[in-house]
């Protein structure tokens, strides 16, 4: 019973947002246009298409997301009954948050966790590039 | 007649929402109105002063009347279904985390066991509604503003859920209701004062994280005016982006709350003897002063970058947060 007044809540969400378009579809205008229904892009046709292919970093982003994640699934049981487990829950956590803690170590001695990391490479590929725009 | 008794909780609860869905409008249009009001004079002028004689006060009413009669404009490249689904995600992420809000002991949707884990589980719902909507508009502004959003918002995700432990692990439950029980009698018992300084620290680091999961500034890069439109929502126009907007101030006033619930004492009273002001005054009190520094951060603090936001929450949060849960941990354990 605890998790009815929950689906109610949710049931509720999804009604009023459904009731306030409603309402906006009684009262307001509706003429739509080829111009009005174009993308904005600042007043310029659009070039390309958005669905492109992004950066690798948000994906390491994602996955480092995701270990941490987990391990916060595994932290609020022992957070709830780390009173009536004592020392050794304790250390028991303390070794698992280490051994994340060394992947943690880990994934910043990589630069993972800067956002831009440009290689030497890189820097020389777009010094060439810019040479030749520029002959 | 037919009997209602089965019924009665059914009711409790329906009515209990309607008021919830009222106060929550009522919260949005008031802080709108603040949020005008508050930065006009932190930049030295106004704000709103003309529609409804004193300070502007009828401005909200008349914006929300503009945008009910407002053109609902989809643009013909989207995707239809999922952008007409994106605002009922983020709405239902929003209203739902209000429902274990304990505004008093008995003054609450429905006091789970495990109340502030599934705060945490079903405001993730908003990161799917965000990403959904950026990526249904079909439109650059709108997707590199979906991207940056999901990535902030679940990067700040573990610095909270790390600095929500802490009163976890001292009240030894997740259920709200007995974690403000358990800092009854004074604000000296307020977990934020509990164990000098960690604790402190762990309110600090919430907050901080917190305005990165509602997209508050100084963490508005999802909506960076100046440089993306307006993020996600470039393509939304009147009701249908008035809902993300009503979910956003939703959002800043449910991390609030959850602040004030955990770590500022609920419906409890700084002084034992002001107890006999109600308690929802105490709460509502509590959760719109940490709302008014929200707007106070905003109009002081320049956006961050996108690098410099990835290295507070990776370099700074996360280490501090692990530290603190280990010492609070240690300290939970040898006090008993």
């Amino acid at each position: 019973m605890d998790f009815a007044p929950i689906f109610i809540f949710i049931a509720a969400a999804a009604a009023t947002v459904f009731a306030a378009l409603l309402v906006n579809r009684l009262i307001a205008p509706h003429k739509p246009d080829p111009i009005k229904l174009t993308t904005y892009e600042c007043g310029e046709e659009p070039v390309g298409s958005p669905w492109i292919r992004f950066n690798t970093r948000f994906y390491v982003i994602a996955l480092i997301f995701l270990i941490f994640d987990v391990e916060v699934l595994f932290l609020f049981p022992w957070a709830v009954n780390l009173k009536s487990l004592g020392l050794f829950a304790w250390i028991d956590m303390a070794i698992f948050i280490t051994i994340l803690g060394v992947g943690l170590a880990y994934v910043w001695a990589k630069k993972d966790l800067e956002w831009i990391k440009p290689s030497m490479g890189d820097i020389e590929t777009i010094q060439r590039l810019e040479e030749q725009n520029n002959a | 007649m037919i009997a209602l008794e089965p019924y009665l909780d059914l009711i409790i609860s329906v009515v209990y929402v309607v008021g919830i869905v009222l106060f929550l409008s009522l919260f949005a249009l008031f802080a709108t109105w603040l949020e005008r009001k508050v930065a006009g004079h932190i930049q030295d002028r106004l704000g709103p002063m003309e529609t409804g004689g004193w300070h502007g006060w009828l401005q909200p009413i008349a914006d929300a009347i503009k945008l009910l009669i407002k053109e609902d404009i989809i643009p013909a490249a989207a995707d239809k279904k999922l952008f007409k689904l994106a605002p009922y995600l983020v709405f239902i992420g929003s209203l739902a985390g209000f429902a274990v809000l304990p505004f008093a002991a008995n003054l609450i949707g429905s006091d789970l066991n495990i109340g502030v884990y599934y705060v945490i589980a079903v405001t993730s719902l908003v990161v799917i509604g965000i990403l959904m909507a950026g990526w249904a508009s079909n439109n650059k502004w709108s997707m590199y503003g979906a991207m940056r959003s999901a990535a902030q918002m679940i990067s700040y995700e573990i610095p909270v859920a790390l600095s929500l432990l802490i009163p976890v692990m001292m009240a030894g439950t997740m259920s709200m209701v007995e974690i403000v029980d358990n800092q009854a009698g004074g604000f000296w018992n307020w977990y934020v004062f509990r164990t000098m300084p960690f604790s402190l620290i762990a309110f600090v680091i919430y907050f901080w994280a917190s305005l990165a999961e509602v997209n508050r500034a100084p963490f508005d890069l999802p909506e960076a005016e100046s440089e993306l439109v307006a993020g996600y929502f470039t393509e939304y126009s009147g009701i249908r982006w008035a809902m993300f907007f009503l979910a956003e101030y939703g959002d800043m006033f449910v991390v609030s709350a959850i602040a004030a619930t955990v770590f500022l004492g609920g419906w409890y009273a700084p002084f034992p003897f002001l107890d006999i002001i109600p308690g929802p005054i105490w709460f509502i009190g509590k959760t719109a002063f940490l709302v008014f520094v929200q707007m106070w951060l905003r109009w002081t603090l320049p956006r961050l970058r996108v690098d410099q936001l990835m290295y507070v929450c990776w370099k700074i949060f996360l280490p501090f947060s692990f530290a603190n849960l280990l010492l609070v941990g240690l300290w939970v354990v040898l006090k008993g």
